[in-house]
């Protein structure tokens, strides 16, 4: 069993204090845990810490870990990596392909992917002799374009009313909730078709006709959240301060509700994404000769026995941006609590097993 | 240091009449929760008294209404009837600047040093918190800093824990950053509700030691709630004792003690399990029949006649009058009861 | 509540001295964020039938690990990595877990401080106190509920027939306590287990609970171990006593001898701040600092950090459990000097 030899100076530095400092005894002991320990995220902040730096940079020698605490979890770097690649494809991509997204060439329609026909036939043609691979990288852009806004607009009125409606309660909470359950109480996808319809079918309509038909799932579970953050002792702790309302909701609410936003927000992306393929499907979404990913499924549904590749390839697009979405809001929940921080620097296997430890045994 | 800023603004802070009379004196509150006939009573006429610097312990049971009369001192819960006066002020009067003036006059230490501090905070920016709200107590962020190591150094913390996370520290050094929070405003009265029951018996030392040290050197009055008659004993010049929702027996803590006059706060001692075996007489037990009852069904007349081993047919139809008895050269010392116990 | 600390009666029937448990240099290791840590390490004790034997320390000491490895209820992330748990003249940590389930109940039993957690919330109490004598003595359900009702009576619960049908949540804490309690000495083990088994309760509910388990002690001859931190309830209800401090023994001994002249600077720090004993007004003789965490636990004296006494010898050492020929023995350097004192 590995044990940790103390330095001897930091164990008789606690030695012979008397009674009224014997918060610097307990002190030394810690740093000698945190000095003795294998992982080096624990001896930082030993380090950082012991130093006697001002209270103004109290939080930051943590902030400074977090991107070797993304390079220890695998799964949320690949996840990291993912997303920064669909997001410079969606701000760069058109710059590199030009107009290949559109150019037919109907000798060579529904070609299989394949190696020999150069870096465009790599993903396979669709019916008309359109790169699959170019159509990808130009609907990448359309896409996140009308489901970044959404999903954020959404999240944001949503979990601001959310938060609002919960702390207070009451009659501001039922005020809330109604209007969050007539939304819910239409179908999102017959609103999305009547809006659509009486106006035209833009992208920002459907940005829009997106974001409000999400509010309720944001709502509810800011609702929820916040409801049960109220009764904290800290919350109480605050309010005997005078603190306001809205502060304590900022303060207090917002940070620990946020992890759990975040990951229904991951997950709506993919249902938002879904929602503007059916909308495009009906002829009220993205107008051709725009292209989503969702339009794209879409399209090729027909060929699905002949061609699998234009149908599946933007799907997994879909699937690889909303699990990569997904793992990076679950490390964002982890790395934002500084009890459960430490878990990211173990490694994958350990995690369960020590999760099981109660918390007082954990140095 | 901290002293002469404290007295400084304490001076200057409060405004009012100051030194004469109590500073807090509450009659007759009364709490209740629920409504219909599922309606708890919390608090049934709670009235207690405390002078400046003083330290009243409240002892009671799980139901008792301890909890929610803490609360009631914070002005967390507004009371149904009865009033409190702070100062000579009353607090659910106040409003705006007024009521953010009295917020910093009154604090609170909590039992649970762990749910009490926001875990995502470090230990700076939680004691520092109060001051986000009450931006001119300590006006600039060099001064914070001083503020922060200050307190620090006044519950025994080292300026290196000022960036420490809650998680980072054992229960006793929690209960210390509370305690410096608490002081954040320079309070007069601190609400002590069970601050170190949730701790181990060697660190539960250390941090009454705090407690009492603080309130030699900045004269600062304890609201000190707790079950543990001991600890009560140690550091109360008064006490209270409270049964399911009513004071029952109050006076100064010897008399208390030594003398009670309820059979209540007999047999709570006498069921408490003390370490020196000689002051353990067989026949001095009292074993209390049952439970306390639910505080949603209050007994008729005395509430404490369905566990009293001297309970007669008078207790179930009257309410017990205050039995007085003068203690010489201290408060009097009072409990509610018919057949109150002789001074042995 | 004078008795307790001579013992019973029934011990002296028993002819032999085999003590109904006996712990020997149990080792437990705990995964955690800094790897491997010793939670308990070495920790030996022995109690004997109708006898009661304290496990004193404070929170991670590892008092409760030591209860949970005899037990066999440890959790996944520790392990008992050495020594030795004898029940019945053999050792439980060497027997497969179908061995040792069929020790639990009749032969080791234990009640736990949360009583509403270590009570299934949907099945009446009924039920679940009926529970051993199914699995263990094959009674049929009819059968178990009647022993579950003759239970509920023993361990005072008002109207047990009406009552066996009510579920967890409908007991207060104190009741649910006595559930716990009737549940563990269903099949009359020979040694029970409390952990903290007061701890959530009230001081009148508290002194009740204490009588019953002294009671049914009494009753049937069982050994007792009591795990607490409270030093007032060692006091009154042990015979002997075993202190822990970060995952040692300490000082061990009867509990009167012990308390009243103790042989470990520890132990001498915990009766000293007990604030029966202090003067209003004088600060209190606390212990300095807090336990050390399991992963810096020192390599001499495990107490060096925060003891009175310490010296050069104290860093470099780690002293052994010495026996003084008088039933006691600590684990001090200079547990003489402190004799003297």
């Amino acid at each position: 069993m590995p044990r940790e030899e103390p330095t001897t100076a930091d164990t008789t530095a606690g030695a012979g204090a008397d009674t009224t400092t014997v918060g610097t005894t307990a002190a030394d002991t810690r740093d000698t845990t945190a000095a003795g320990a294998p992982d080096t995220t624990a001896a930082d902040t030993a380090a950082d810490t012991g130093a006697d730096t001002p209270a103004g940079a109290a939080s930051s020698p943590h902030r400074a870990n977090w991107w070797r605490m993304l390079g220890r979890d695998r799964a949320a770097a690949v996840a990291a990596v993912v997303l920064s690649l669909v997001v410079l494809v969606a701000l760069f991509g058109r710059l590199v392909i030009g107009d290949r997204a559109q150019r037919q060439d109907l000798d060579s329609s529904l070609r299989p992917p394949s190696l020999g026909d150069g870096v465009y036939g790599l993903f396979g043609t669709d019916v008309l002799g359109r790169s699959v691979l170019a159509r990808l990288i130009d609907a990448a852009a359309t896409t996140l374009s009308v489901a970044v806004p959404a999903v954020l607009c959404s999240l944001l009125i949503g979990s601001a009313l959310g938060l609002w409606a919960g702390y207070h309660g009451g009659r501001r909470e039922s005020l809330a909730m109604r209007v969050a359950d007539v939304i819910l109480s239409f179908p999102s996808l017959l609103i999305a078709v009547v809006v659509l319809y009486v106006f035209s079918p833009s992208a920002l309509n459907l940005v829009l006709i997106l974001a409000v038909a999400r509010i309720p799932v944001y709502l509810r579970t800011a609702r929820a959240e916040a409801a049960e953050l109220r009764s904290r002792l800290f919350v109480d702790a605050a309010r005997t301060f005078g603190t306001p309302s809205r502060s304590i909701i900022y303060r207090h609410i917002l940070p620990i509700a946020l992890p759990t936003l975040l990951t229904v927000a991951a997950l709506d992306f993919c249902f938002v994404m879904l929602t503007e393929s059916s909308l495009s499907f009906l002829g009220i979404g993205i107008q051709p000769p725009d292209v989503s990913w969702g339009l794209m499924v879409a399209q090729g549904r027909q060929y699905l026995q002949t061609a699998w590749w234009i149908t599946v390839l933007p799907g997994l697009a879909i699937v690889f941006t909303t699990v990569s979405a997904t793992v990076l809001a679950a490390w964002v929940r982890m790395a934002t609590d500084p009890a459960q921080r430490w878990r990211l620097t173990l490694p994958t296997k350990r995690r369960g097993a020590s999760a099981a430890v109660p918390p007082e045994l954990i140095p | 240091m901290p002293e002469s800023r404290t007295s400084e603004s304490r001076m200057s802070g409060s405004g009012g009449p100051q030194g004469s009379g109590p500073l807090l004196e509450v009659s007759g509150v009364t709490k209740t929760f629920g409504h219909g006939r599922r309606r708890l009573t919390a608090l049934d006429g709670v009235d207690i008294q405390l002078g400046r610097g003083e330290t009243l312990g409240l002892v009671g049971e799980s139901g008792c209404g301890k909890s929610t009369l803490a609360r009631v001192l914070l002005g967390l819960e507004r009371p149904d009837a009865g009033t409190v006066r702070f100062d000579g002020t009353d607090p659910f009067a106040l409003r705006g600047k007024e009521l953010l003036a009295w917020r910093r006059r009154v604090q609170m230490v909590f039992q649970d040093p762990f749910a009490s501090l926001n875990a995502r905070m470090s230990a700076a920016d939680l004691i520092g918190e109060p001051w986000r709200t009450h931006r001119d107590v300590v006006p600039d962020a060099k001064a914070r800093e001083k503020r922060v190591r200050e307190l620090l150094a006044l519950v025994g913390l080292r300026d290196s824990d000022a960036h420490r996370y809650p998680n980072e520290f054992s229960g006793g050094q929690r209960q210390r950053i509370g305690i410096a929070r608490a002081l954040a405003l320079d309070p007069d009265l601190i609400v002590c509700d069970e601050p170190v029951s949730a701790l181990d018996l060697s660190v539960q030392a250390q941090v009454l030691n705090v407690l009492s040290e603080l309130r030699e050197r900045l004269g600062v009055a304890y609201v000190f709630i707790s079950h543990d008659l001991s600890v009560v004993r140690y550091i109360a010049d008064r006490v209270t004792v409270m049964y399911l929702g009513k004071v029952i027996e109050h006076g100064a803590t010897e008399d208390v003690f030594e003398r009670p006059q309820h059979p209540y706060t007999s047999a709570l001692m006498s069921a408490a399990p003390v370490l020196d075996a000689s002051r353990v007489s067989g026949d001095r037990e009292i074993q209390l029949k049952g439970e306390i009852p639910s505080p949603f069904d209050i007994p008729s007349g005395c509430r404490f006649r369905t566990r009293c081993p001297r309970a007669e047919e008078r207790c179930a139809t009257q309410a017990p009058p205050a039995a007085v008895r003068d203690a010489p050269g201290a408060a009097p010392h009072t409990a509610l009861c018919h057949f109150p116990l002789a001074a042995a | 509540m004078t008795t307790t600390a001579a013992p019973s009666p029934a011990a002296a029937d028993i002819p032999d001295n085999t003590p109904a448990l006996d712990v020997e240099g149990l080792c437990v290791d705990l995964s955690t964020p800094s790897g491997q840590v010793r939670a308990v390490d070495g920790v030996s004790f022995s109690v004997r039938r109708g006898r009661t034997l304290a496990l004193l320390g404070e929170s991670g000491c590892g008092k409760s690990m030591t209860a949970l490895s005899v037990v066999g209820l440890l959790d996944p992330a520790a392990e008992v990595t050495g020594g030795a748990v004898r029940v019945r003249g053999s050792d439980t940590l060497r027997m497969s877990p179908a061995e040792r389930r069929k020790l639990a109940g009749p032969v080791l039993s234990i009640v736990f401080q949360d009583a509403l957690t270590a009570l299934n919330p949907v099945q009446p109490v009924g039920r679940q106190i009926g529970e051993p004598f199914r699995i263990h003595r094959g009674l049929s359900r009819r059968q178990a509920h009647e022993k579950a009702i003759e239970l509920m009576t023993r361990v005072g619960i008002p109207e047990p027939r009406q009552r066996a049908r009510s579920y967890p949540h409908q007991f207060s804490g104190g009741m649910r306590q006595r559930l716990l309690i009737a549940m563990a000495v269903a099949l009359d083990p020979d040694v029970l287990i409390a952990d903290e088994p007061t701890t959530a309760l009230d001081v009148t509910v508290q002194a009740q609970i204490m009588r019953l388990l002294r009671d049914l002690q009494d009753e049937r001859e069982m050994a007792l171990v009591l795990i607490t931190h409270d030093l007032a309830v060692v006091a009154q209800r042990a015979d002997d006593v075993v202190v822990m401090y970060a995952g040692t023994v300490v000082e061990n001994g009867p509990v009167r001898e012990v308390f009243a002249a103790p042989r470990h600077p520890y132990t001498r720090g915990l009766l000293d701040s007990v604030p029966e004993h202090a003067v209003r007004g004088r600060p209190l003789p606390a212990v300095p600092g807090s336990p050390p965490e399991l992963s810096a636990v020192p390599a001499g004296c495990v107490f060096q950090d925060r003891c009175p006494l310490v010296r050069e010898r104290c860093v470099q050492e780690r002293p052994t459990l010495r026996a003084s020929g008088d039933g006691r023995s600590a684990a001090c350097h200079f547990s003489e000097e402190l004799a003297r004192a």
